[in-house]
Formats: structure tokens, C-alpha cells, sequence
């Protein structure tokens, strides 16, 4: 429960990174677009492998519950605080700074709240269960990312865009204080991990985390094999089924933002419960084969996939039925010259709007934005393709968090395990959308058929090197661990 | 099996050399030379982390592939 709140507090900000921007970041001023930036690259990437070694140490010297609970009163207070700060209008660059700082305070939670949680629940894990009941864990990052995109959905349906606009945007941020609060109370009534303090009335516990997991060259080429040969492709997989067949909806189909988020989030809730079942199959036939399987999968199928998704939104292959054009309409800033909308015989419908700027950095200038609406057949077949790369990330992520505790001893394992999924998950897998977007605005100046695809080399790339070090190096283990 | 771990530890030093230029000048010199805030921020993610934990991370995880670490001895 608490790891699914800190996951819904974390993705709440991705997915209302636009009202965010205007209110906290406006573009004219450069200082707060350079902090906006930065709350976008710093908290996902660079702090949560922070995170991990700062609370992963507390939490082999301390323990895993209070370490946790503490995380978690982080991670609650921070989305709580960010929708209680006034807007860039009303306090200045006070605003930006504020978001920032909480941004960060997020995602340093974030890195310690997975390891621990993992940790704790692992060893709490009959013998020979740990993949199954570690998978319940692998189901909150989805999971939460559906939660945040149902509560934004619900609260926008409820109110009037213009509400929305002025003060609905901040009701899941404060809603999240309620939340943490019903997790601190079911937390605070549980016991501490038998593992953890058995190691520490025996006095076993670790002096020094940090030097034992990463000074230790026995230690340390576990860390690199959890992160090369599992924790990279994972991330990269992870990524791409859930954040760039996002972006790609939005920005290479053009698909409107309320469908993409829709069809993303059936996907992610029928897809869901196969964490389970995968954590539970690696308990019977292993970790390895599972998670590399997937990532095999992933790297043969995602260009045929990526493919078939843009084509569905594709008007050169469409039978055209009509097309009506609506009368401009003139706003305060912006006077939209014509609004056309064409209907296809699959049901698809394609808006084009022309806005001629009178204000702003692009006064004077002529935009055209596209919105697709997909209907029937092809709005299963959407749902059905994003479902597939969901069963991908299922199969990597499911069975990683018992494959990351039984790769080291109890007296480090928080810390060890946390580094290489933080790094994998959040530098390999955060930093996709950005390298993604790179390689395929390349390939479009290049002009290179089917450019569309070239953001695909990444994880692409990155998942095939993962299978090999993972099907060469690890072994096909479920439990006990390499310690025990 | 251990002898092909300890081969492909030379791959791994070498991809990790690659990339190393790879990202470097391909991807963050180009990036913040653009002067742009955003590509400037994304160039020195790439250039002060994204690149040492692959070309440092990898390179070591071939150097101990290549003294025999990985040996199923030793796991």
C-alpha cells in the first residue's frame, strides 16, 4: 500500500507536468524554465540512486520498518506540500524553487522506498514464496501510475476545465496526504523483518553499508551483475511499455491525451495481475528465464509493434468519408484560422487546427496542430499492443525484486539491492524519453524512412547487451540465496 | 563456460571504451554545444553520469569477467 502511494506521488507530477509547467514554470522566464528542467531530469535520474544509498545504509544499520516509514511521511509530505505552493504569478521565483526542492525531497524517497519495501517483504517470504509475494511489490509502479491517471481523469471529469485549470489540478497532490496517512497507520501495527532482526540480536547487522556493498570486490561484482545483466534491461523495458508508447501516442500519433492516458490505462489494469503470475512462475522455474525472456521478447517485437501502432493512426491508407470545416474562432491570444476535421471509414477522426499567434514568442507566426481520434477495431488493437509491451514489462519486473534480495546477505541487502535497481530503473530506464527523442529527431533531419522508429535503438540496444550478460553470467536460481 | 566469460570480458572493456566515446561525442558534446537550456542540462546528465556508470560500471564488470570472478567457483 505505501509503495503504491509513493509511486501514485511520484508519477502524479509526470502526469500533470503541463498545468505544472504553466503554473510553477512559465517559458518566458529562463530561470524557471532551467529549474523545470532540471525537476525534470534531477528527481527521476540523478537523486533516487541517492536515495537508495542514503536510506539503504539507515536501513541495514536501523532496520527496514522505520527507514520506510520514514520514506514514505518523505514522499507523502513533499506531493502534499507541492499542491499547497502558490502559484509562479502569486510568489515569483519562490514558486519554481519550492517545486523544485520537493521534486527532489520525492525522488530521494522514492530510491529509498523500493529497497526497502522489497526487502522487508521478501524477508517475511515463506520459503520458496519470495517471488511470489515479493511480486505484489512489482504491481504498485504500474499500478500507481493507473491510480494517478484515474484520479487525474475523475477529477477533471468532475470539474469544469476552468476549475481544473485554476485549483482542481492540485486535488490529487493534496489527496495524497490522506492516503500516506492510512498507510502510516497500517505500517506503524507491523513488526519489524525476522531476517533483519535476527542478524541484529546476533549482532550481525553491518557498521558500514556502504563500504561493505561496494568497497567488497565479492560484494561489488554482484552489484555489477545485478545491474548489467538484469536491472539495465529491465529499466529500459519498464520505460518503454509505459512512458514512451505514452509519448508516442501523444506526439508520433497525435492521439488525443484523454484517449492515449485511457487506452494506457486499460492496458496497465489488464496487464497488472501478470506480475503475480510471473512472480509466482519464477518461485517454480526460476528468475532467469523469465526476465531475460522478456527482455528477448521486447528486442525482436518492439519495431513490428511500434509500427503497427503508428500505422493505426496513419491517414495515408484511409478511406476519406467527409470533411467539414468549422468557422475560425478568435481567443485572447491566439486567433485559430480554420479548424478541419476529416472522417475515415475505420472510424477514425483527424482534426487540423491552424493557429495564426497574435502574443508571445511565436507572434506573428502559423502553427498547425493535429489531434487523431481512433475508433473500433483499431482502438482494441491499440489497447491490445500496448497490453503485449505491458506482459514484457510483467515479465522483467515481476521476478526482479526476489532476484535482487537473494543476490546478497541480509547485513547489506537493502543497500545493495536498492543501487543497481535505481540506476537501472531510474538512469538506464529515465533518461529513455530524452535519448529516445534525440535519435528520432536525428533520423527525421536525415530524413530517414520510418524515423518514427528510431527512438526504438535504445532500449533496444540496451536490452540485447542485458541478455547476453544476464544469459551467460547469472544462474537460474529461485531460492535459497547465493548466501544462504 | 568460464572460458567464455573471461573472452567476453574483453568485449565488455571494449564496449565500454566504445560507449564511452560514444556518448561523449556523439551524444553530450553536440548536446550542450547547442546552447539550448534543456539540451545543455540533458548533455552533462549524459556526460557526468550516464557515461561513467556505463564506461566505468562495464569496464570493471569486464575486468572481472576477464580475472575469472564470474567463475562458477566463485559464485
Amino acid at each position: 500500500m505505501g509503495t503504491l502511494i509513493e509511486w501514485y506521488d511520484f508519477f502524479i507530477f509526470g502526469s500533470l507536468s503541463i498545468v505544472i509547467s504553466t503554473k510553477f514554470f512559465p517559458a518566458e522566464n529562463p530561470t524557471a524554465a532551467f529549474l523545470s528542467t532540471l525537476a525534470t531530469f534531477a528527481a527521476g535520474f540523478v537523486v533516487r540512486p541517492f536515495g537508495a544509498l542514503f536510506f539503504g545504509r539507515l536501513g541495514d544499520i536501523i532496520g527496514r520498518k522505520y527507514t520506510f516509514m520514514v520514506t514514505l511521511m518523505l514522499m507523502g509530505g513533499a506531493t502534499f506540500l507541492i499542491g499547497c505552493i502558490p502559484s509562479y504569478e502569486s510568489i515569483g521565483f519562490w514558486a519554481p524553487l519550492l517545486v523544485l526542492i520537493l521534486r527532489l525531497l520525492q525522488g530521494l524517497a522514492l530510491g529509498g522506498e523500493y529497497g526497502g519495501a522489497a526487502t522487508y517483504v521478501a524477508e517475511h517470504a515463506p520459503i520458496g514464496q519470495r517471488g511470489y509475494w515479493t511480486s505484489w511489490i512489482q504491481t504498485t509502479a504500474t499500478f500507481g501510475l493507473f491510480i494517478s491517471l484515474v484520479v487525474i481523469l475523475l477529477t477533471k471529469s468532475l470539474l469544469t476545465e476552468s476549475q481544473f485549470d485554476i485549483w482542481g489540478w492540485r486535488v490529487p497532490f493534496l489527496l495524497s496526504l490522506v492516503m500516506v496517512y492510512v498507510s502510516y497507520l497500517i505500517r506503524k501495527k507491523m513488526k519489524e523483518s525476522p531476517e533483519f532482526s535476527k542478524a541484529k540480536a546476533e549482532g550481525k547487522t553491518s557498521t558500514n553499508p556502504l563500504k561493505e556493498s561496494f568497497g567488497n570486490r565479492y560484494n561489488l561484482k554482484f552489484v555489477l551483475l545485478a545491474l548489467f545483466g538484469a536491472a539495465m534491461g529491465q529499466g529500459v523495458v519498464w520505460y518503454t511499455g509505459q512512458f514512451y508508447s505514452m509519448s508516442f501516442m501523444k506526439t508520433v500519433m497525435h492521439l488525443q491525451s484523454d484517449q492515449a492516458d485511457t487506452i494506457l490505462g486499460i492496458a496497465l489494469l489488464l496487464g497488472t495481475p501478470f506480475f503475480v503470475v510471473f512472480g509466482w512462475l519464477s518461485d517454480k522455474i526460476g528468475r532467469k528465464w523469465i526476465m531475460l525472456g522478456g527482455m528477448l521478447l521486447a528486442v525482436l517485437t518492439y519495431r513490428p509493434i511500434y509500427e503497427s501502432m503508428y500505422q493505426l493512426s496513419n491517414a495515408e491508407h484511409k478511406v476519406k468519408l467527409n470533411e467539414t470545416v468549422e468557422s475560425p474562432t478568435v481567443t485572447e491570444k491566439t486567433e485559430i484560422k480554420s479548424v478541419v476535421k476529416t472522417q475515415y471509414d475505420d472510424g477514425t477522426e483527424i482534426t487540423r487546427a491552424k493557429t495564426i499567434h497574435q502574443s508571445g514568442k511565436l507572434k506573428g507566426q502559423q502553427t498547425v496542430t493535429t489531434t487523431v481520434h481512433i475508433a473500433n477495431w483499431n482502438y482494441i488493437c491499440l489497447i491490445l499492443l500496448i497490453f503485449i509491451q505491458v506482459i514484457y514489462i510483467t515479465m522483467v519486473y515481476g521476478p526482479i525484486a526476489a532476484f535482487l534480495v537473494e543476490l546478497f546477505p541480509v547485513k547489506i541487502r537493502y543497500t545493495s539491492m536498492s543501487l543497481p535497481y535505481h540506476v537501472g530503473n531510474g538512469i538506464f530506464g529515465g533518461l529513455l524519453p530524452a535519448v529516445s527523442t534525440y535519435l528520432t529527431t536525428n533520423a527525421e533531419v536525415a530524413q530517414t524512412p520510418q524515423f518514427y522508429l528510431a527512438g526504438l535503438w535504445y532500449p533496444i540496444i540496451i536490452a540485447i547487451v542485458c541478455f547476453i550478460i544476464g544469459s551467460i553470467y547469472i544462474n537460474n536460481k529461485s531460492t535459497p540465496t547465493n548466501h544462504e | 563456460m568460464n572460458s567464455i566469460k573471461k573472452l567476453l570480458g574483453i568485449l565488455w572493456i571494449t564496449l565500454a571504451l566504445f560507449t564511452a566515446y560514444f556518448s561523449v561525442f556523439e551524444l553530450a558534446l553536440p548536446k550542450i554545444s547547442t546552447g539550448h537550456q534543456e539540451d545543455v542540462v540533458f548533455g552533462i546528465i549524459i556526460l557526468c553520469i550516464l557515461t561513467p556508470i556505463i564506461s566505468i560500471g562495464l569496464g570493471l564488470f569486464g575486468y572481472y569477467s576477464l580475472l575469472g570472478e564470474y567463475d562458477q567457483n566463485k559464485m
